[in-house]
């Protein structure tokens, strides 16, 4: 009994979100001497700024382009010229099991794009040299178009693809992520182009002449049994595209 | 400053050598100076639609080769003194026009005129993309049928990214919409898209709707510009576009209210 009345007036923690602004190293190359000579002239421009500074190195250039590279040696890198490195992410999955082995942290990009919008209330610190992890970020990867996509036009996005107007036969739209028209969609469109099978097709006006997700596709005459003028969306399901009401 | 404004459709036949000679006809009576230019080297036509071909010497190619100075190439129209025409030489084709040439064409004739009319040939080549490479104002002539749709969709991709204002990122060209060879008829009888269908497919603004009249042909043979010929339906209908176009640049619920206007006259809903 006595423990419980003296616990109470001392909390000794107490758990809290929290939200940082930490640079991020985007690998582009997986050749250690490139990155350790490109790094140490990064750091030679401002010394001070870098010294001791926490560092997220980002693998999802190279995952993208499937290059590989060890986790521990690159940490090694980081480390010589006095960042501390504080996790990694957007890893290949042995990349991942090889840093949790090491007790070293594994952040979830899908994660960070939730962080990242509470983040911009925040004033960012001047990192020229290396990339931060969020204002940057987030106008590469989502694009959003409010002007009519017209015949003969490409649209592509790194993210997710937005297009607020009419999208015309014989245009393509292609997103990385997921594409959302809010317009009529009459040409073709094409999300997870780069093999994301959980992207999906959100559109008020189903008229393409394609729609696409990772690979697996279907042309006008597959979709001819849906009515246009209700807005649908369109996931992959075992290899096929299943279109659902909204 | 001239306003340039080029008449264009990616698809031929559908009157933009029509428009072009009535649109500049109905500014420069509006007693507004008017220079009309014949883009389509190689295939010349307007000349004869605007029926001074007996008059012409000089062409777009020789002011551009500076073979011959603007003065000297511009026709003065016998029927209106505030509306001039330049020809496009017969004798050449269209790699004979250079972005600079006509970029120093356009300028020159800016100084002293207050609307260019560049009439656009068929097509999305170099003699369509330099007509309206320089232009601030862009009517798309479309005809109520898929094909010519699908074409003028292009053509508006095309103004949107390959234009001057888009490469040095001002403000885009204004994109109107004119349907010509319209009829209300063959609407009703589900032969031809409807007015509704038209804009929903290319979502512009709707500048005006020409009736399929026997007045377009009699006026192209007779080298008199339809706007002319103020008893046809069509010429009253470039009538009131030249009209709206004029007042565009105030309101615009002015459009839909003329819209309408010319739907219950013209249609007689």
């Amino acid at each position: 009994m006595s423990i419980g009345t003296e616990s109470l007036p001392m909390i000794a923690l107490e758990f809290k979100s929290s939200t940082l602004t930490v640079p991020v190293l985007l690998l582009a190359n997986n050749d250690l001497v490139t990155i350790d000579q490109q790094l140490q002239n990064k750091v030679a421009q401002a010394p001070e700024f870098f010294k001791n500074s926490p560092l997220l190195i980002d693998f999802q250039k190279l995952t993208a382009q499937n290059l590989l590279i060890t986790v521990s040696e690159v940490i090694d890198i980081v480390r010589q010229h006095g960042f501390m490195p504080i996790g990694i992410r957007g890893g290949s999955e042995q990349q991942n099991a090889e840093a949790l082995v090491m007790n070293f942290p594994v952040h979830n990009l899908l994660a960070q794009k939730t962080e990242q919008t509470e983040k911009k209330i925040e004033k960012t610190l001047p990192t020229p040299e290396v990339e931060n992890s969020l204002t940057q970020s987030q106008s590469i990867e989502n694009k959003l178009i409010t002007h009519p996509v017209r015949s003969g036009q490409r649209v592509y996005a790194k993210g997710d693809l937005i297009v607020t107007a009419t999208v015309s036969a014989g245009a393509e739209i292609m997103a990385e992520g997921n594409i959302h028209v809010y317009g009529s969609l009459r040409g073709r469109a094409l999300a997870g182009v780069l093999g994301n099978e959980n992207s999906r097709i959100f559109c008020s006006d189903l008229q393409a002449e394609l729609i696409s997700i990772a690979g697996t596709y279907q042309l006008r005459d597959d979709l001819s049994a849906y009515a246009p003028h209700k807005p649908v969306q369109i996931s992959l399901e075992n290899q096929k595209l299943i279109i659902k009401d909204i | 400053m001239a306003r340039i404004i080029v008449v264009t459709s990616g698809k031929g036949g559908v009157g933009k050598t029509t428009t072009s000679a009535a649109i500049a006809m109905g500014l420069a009576k509006r007693g507004h100076k008017t220079a009309v230019i014949d883009f389509d080297v190689g295939l010349r036509n307007l000349d004869l639609i605007m029926g001074c071909e007996r008059r012409v010497v000089y062409d777009l190619v020789n002011v551009i080769n500076n073979e011959a100075t603007l003065n000297q190439a511009l026709i003065k129209d016998k029927r209106c003194d505030q509306l001039f025409i330049l020809p496009a030489s017969q004798t050449r084709d269209k790699d004979a026009l250079t972005t600079e040439g006509v970029g120093k064409v356009l300028e020159e004739l800016s100084k002293d005129f207050k609307y260019i009319v560049c009439d656009s040939p068929a097509g999305i080549e170099r003699g369509a993309t330099l007509a309206m490479y320089f232009a601030d104002d862009a009517f798309v002539v479309t005809n109520p049928e898929v094909s010519s749709v699908r074409d003028s969709d292009r053509m508006l991709g095309i103004l949107s990214s390959k234009s001057r204002r888009a490469e040095k990122g001002e403000e885009p060209i204004k994109e109107y919409l004119l349907l010509s060879r319209y009829s209300p008829d063959r609407v009703k009888l589900g032969e031809m898209l409807s007015v509704e269908d038209v804009q929903e497919i290319l979502s512009l603004h709707l500048l005006g709707v020409i009736p399929e009249s026997k007045s377009v042909l009699n006026a192209s043979n007779s080298g008199t510009p339809v706007i002319l010929d103020e008893q046809s339906d069509a010429g009253q209908a470039y009538t009131d576009i030249v009209a709206r176009y004029l007042g565009e640049n105030k309101p615009h619920r002015f459009i839909d209210e003329e819209k309408k206007g010319l739907f219950s006259k013209l249609f007689g809903r």
